[in-house]
C-alpha cells in the first residue's frame, strides 16, 4: 500500500522551488552568456591541452 | 518474443541520447564545435562541451568554469539546473541518457569473464566518487587559485574519460592545429580514457560506481527525486531476484531508492511477483520497513 510521505514531499517541493529560484536568478545575472561564451570555445584543458 | 523487444529498448534509447546530445555531425568532419545558442543550455549528462557534435554545455564542466573563472564565481544557473535535473529524473539520466553510460554499458557486453569487486574494496571505492565531486568538482576550483586569482577546471583536466573520448580524440583526429599541440596531459587522459574502457569489459559501469561526479549528485538527492522505484511490501515474496538483476548490485528490496541505482530498471523486469515499480511519484512511502521486517498481510 503506497501512503504519501509530507515530510519528504514538502522537502521536494522547496527544493524544486529552490532550483527554479536559482536558475531564474542566474538567468537575471546573465549566466547564460557566460555558459554560452564558455561552451561556445574548445576547452583545452578537456581535450588534454591546457 | 516479448522480452527481446524490452531487452532492446533501453540500448536504443541510449544511442537515440546519444545522438541527440551530439547532432552538430558536420563537427566531427570539420574538426569544429558547435557555437551557437543551445551551447548555453545544460544537458542532464556527462557530455563534454568540446565534443564536435555537442550541441548543450555539460553541467560539470560549466560549474568548474565558473569556480575557476577570475574571482570564483557561484553558477546559480548552473547549480540550478544540476538540482532540478536530480530532483526530477535523477539517476535515470545515468541508466538511459548519458552517452558515456552507453559505452560502458556496451562495452560491457563484450564477451569476457566478469569481475566482481569484494565487497571489503567495493565500498570505499564507491566513496570515491564523492572525493572527486567536492574536491576536484567543487573544492580545487574554487580555492587552489593561481596569482590572478584565477584556477582551473581539475576534473576536466586530469581525469574526465568523457572529455578524451567525445572531445580530445574527434577533434585531434579532425583539426590538425589540436593534434599538434597534443602533449603529455593528452598522454594521460588518453591512458586513464583506456583503462577505464577496458575496465568496463570486465566490471559494470566502473566509472559510473567509483568516479563519476554527476552520478554522485543525482545519488545525493536520490531518496528525494521524483522519478523512484517502491516496493510493494504485500507482492513482495522476497525471492531476491530483483537483487540478482542489478548489476550496480543493489538491493531493490531493501533500498528501491539507493543512490547508487541507475534506475534502469532490470529489477522491475525481473520481479516475478510484479511488486517493484520505478514511476514519476511525489512524495510517496517506500515501504521497505515492512518488506525488511517480513510485515506482509
Amino acid at each position: 500500500m503506497k501512503k504519501f510521505h509530507l515530510p519528504s514531499a514538502c522537502l521536494t517541493g522547496i527544493l524544486l522551488l529552490f532550483a527554479v529560484f536559482l536558475i531564474g536568478f542566474g538567468l537575471w545575472r546573465g549566466e547564460f552568456m557566460r555558459v554560452l561564451t564558455k561552451a561556445a570555445s574548445i576547452c583545452l584543458e578537456c581535450v588534454g591541452i591546457g | 518474443m516479448k522480452k527481446k523487444a524490452k531487452w532492446v529498448r533501453r540500448p536504443l534509447v541510449q544511442v537515440l541520447s546519444a545522438l541527440a546530445f551530439n547532432l552538430n555531425l558536420p563537427g566531427f568532419v570539420s574538426g569544429s564545435i558547435y557555437t551557437g545558442a543551445l551551447k548555453g543550455v545544460c544537458v542532464p549528462v556527462l557530455n563534454c562541451y568540446s565534443c564536435p557534435g555537442a550541441l548543450g554545455a555539460c553541467p560539470i564542466g560549466a560549474l568548474q568554469s565558473s569556480f575557476a573563472a577570475i574571482g570564483g564565481k557561484l553558477a546559480y544557473y548552473v547549480l540550478g539546473m544540476l538540482l532540478l535535473f536530480a530532483l526530477t529524473l535523477g539517476r535515470f539520466f545515468c541508466g538511459w541518457l548519458c552517452p558515456f553510460g552507453a559505452v560502458q554499458g556496451l562495452l560491457y557486453r563484450v564477451p569476457a569473464k566478469k569481475l566482481t569487486i569484494p565487497q571489503k574494496a567495493d565500498r570505499p571505492l564507491r566513496c570515491l566518487k564523492y572525493a572527486v565531486l567536492f574536491v576536484l568538482v567543487i573544492g580545487l576550483p574554487l580555492f587552489a587559485r593561481n596569482g590572478v586569482n584565477m584556477s582551473e577546471p581539475y576534473f576536466c583536466k586530469w581525469l574526465c574519460p568523457a572529455g578524451t573520448l567525445e572531445g580530445g580524440v574527434p577533434l585531434a583526429l579532425a583539426n590538425s592545429s589540436v593534434r599538434s599541440a597534443l602533449g603529455g596531459q593528452f598522454a594521460w587522459k588518453l591512458t586513464l580514457a583506456v583503462a577505464i574502457l577496458v575496465a568496463c569489459i570486465f566490471i559494470y559501469r566502473p566509472f559510473c560506481k567509483y568516479l563519476c561526479p554527476l552520478g554522485a549528485l543525482y545519488g545525493l538527492f536520490a531518496k528525494l527525486s521524483l522519478y523512484r522505484g517502491t516496493v510493494d511490501a504485500h507482492a513482495c515474496t522476497r525471492c531476491g531476484a530483483c537483487a540478482r538483476a542489478c548489476k550496480m548490485e543493489v538491493d531493490p528490496m531493501k533500498t528501491p531508492n539507493s543512490s547508487e541505482c541507475i534506475r534502469c530498471g532490470d529489477c522491475v523486469r525481473a520481479c516475478p511477483a510484479g511488486a517493484l515499480k520505478m514511476r514519476m511519484c511525489f512524495g510517496c512511502e517506500n515501504n521497505k520497513k515492512e518488506v525488511a521486517k517480513g510485515e506482509l498481510e
